[in-house]
């Protein structure tokens, strides 16, 4: 199929990264390229310039202060899965980052790169809106509230890097997720985080404008954190995505029951 | 045109490349290790599988410029000799492959998947298999293959790849 020819860059720093994106006409950031390579051959992106993040120092690995534990960008979804501090703080995100693609994708995509891209279906969105996370980038930090912007869409600014993903610890947390069998994307997930700020339930693959919080699973859970409290409540099927794999009405279902799944895993 | 420098199967190669050329590309075309094989191209079907510094990736969806400076192992680089690597004699002895177009994707991505679990159990081995495609249906064969691949890779000591 091969790849149409580009400029490559590989700076040493954000600062030298940025320039180079302002520089060029039309740049992409590669992380671990899981997604953008295959997009590339299909020539749905097609840069003038690719600006390699791999060559930053500082962007990989998991930090743990007080209680809030900060995730590299780069870091690849493997060594989330593998890391001792995830599994042991966060073991809902160390068991999402394990559900992700195969081993062979886990072992070169990376957090930042998941982000950056908002696929609707990919499982990194689902936990930092369920877990409250905070986007650190190359110049401020964005609230996960404030960061999904609708289909592959974030509020990143133009040439914008993101540096790192802050997770406070949570009480509690769990991901349930449905995937689909081949790609293993999902099909719908939820996690569900409950800590001292509150009752979080965000739900990937489902809904048309990507990643959503569940606000009424969400009071419902903070007064009663059990199964049954939630067990009422049926999603709007028009706001899910319809395709050949699921219709609407499915998936609606499909968050409804991996929420009751994650509340009762951790109840 | 970048240079890259690779380690590929121990011997170090310094290379020019076109920046959008795949790591399996220069596998194949310049280095002629063409037992990495192109299946689907499209990061499915792990029939491209190589170890990059020791762990598993789809070398179609590597940009060579991307594994500058990596050490890779290719199938050439298991054997030992005259002597089958574990687990490719574990593929031979339990057939785990009938056209074996998947077959080096598949030890590949099986030694780097049982490298440090030495008891690892058939439910794993499947899930760590998701990445691979065998379009034969034979994947019984592969994962029994798999488990014994384990068992005697540890016994004999060697991690590989």
């Amino acid at each position: 199929m091969g790849i149409p020819a580009f400029d490559y860059l590989r700076p040493s720093s954000l600062a030298d990264a940025r320039k180079a994106y302002e520089a060029s006409g039309e740049a992409r950031y590669i992380a671990g390229g899981q997604t953008l390579l295959p997009v590339m051959k299909q020539r749905l992106a097609q840069p003038a310039s690719l600006i390699d993040l791999g060559g930053i120092a500082g962007l990989s690995g998991v930090r743990l202060e007080g209680h809030t534990l900060t995730i590299g960008a780069m870091t690849r979804h493997a060594d989330v899965a593998a890391s001792p501090d995830v599994r042991r703080l966060i073991p809902a995100l160390a068991h999402l980052a394990s559900l992700i693609g195969d081993p062979q994708v886990r072992n070169r995509g990376t957090m930042g790169g998941s982000l950056a891209n908002n696929d609707p279906s990919a499982d990194y969105p689902a936990a930092v809106l369920g877990l409250g996370a905070t986007i650190l980038t190359d110049s401020r930090s964005i609230s996960a509230d404030d960061f999904f912007d609708g289909l592959f869409t974030t509020t990143l600014e133009e040439g914008e890097i993101i540096r790192a993903i802050s997770f406070p610890v949570p009480e509690r947390a769990a991901y349930e997720k449905f995937a689909h069998p081949a790609s293993r994307f999902a099909l719908a997930g939820v996690m569900v985080s409950k800590s001292a700020a509150g009752v979080r339930v965000a739900a990937t693959g489902a809904g048309q404008a990507g990643v959503f919080r569940v606000v009424e699973m969400e009071s419902a859970l903070g007064k009663d954190f059990s199964a049954k409290a939630i067990e009422g409540i049926k999603l709007a099927a028009d706001d899910m995505i319809a395709d050949i794999h699921a219709p609407a009405a499915y998936r609606a279902q499909l968050v409804s029951v991996l929420a009751r799944r994650a509340v009762a895993a951790i109840a | 045109m970048p240079q890259i420098t690779l380690t590929v199967n121990g011997t170090r190669h310094s290379l020019d490349v076109p920046a959008n050329a795949l790591l399996v590309d220069v596998l194949r075309d310049t280095l002629s290790l063409t037992g990495t094989h192109i299946g689907c191209d499209t990061s499915q079907c792990g029939a491209c599988t190589v170890h990059m510094d020791g762990r598993s990736a789809k070398s179609c969806t590597v940009l060579a410029v991307q594994a500058d400076g990596t050490s890779i192992t290719t199938i050439e680089g298991l054997q030992k000799g005259a002597e089958l690597h574990p687990m490719q004699e574990a593929f031979r002895k339990h057939h785990g492959l009938q056209c074996g177009f998947c077959t080096p994707g598949m030890i590949m991505a099986a030694v780097a998947l049982v490298a440090d679990k030495p008891d690892i159990e058939e439910a794993a081995v499947r899930h760590g298999l998701e990445g691979n495609l065998c379009r034969c249906t034979g994947y019984q064969n592969i994962v029994a293959a798999v488990l014994d691949g384990a068992r005697t890779m540890h016994a004999a000591g060697t991690t590989g790849g």
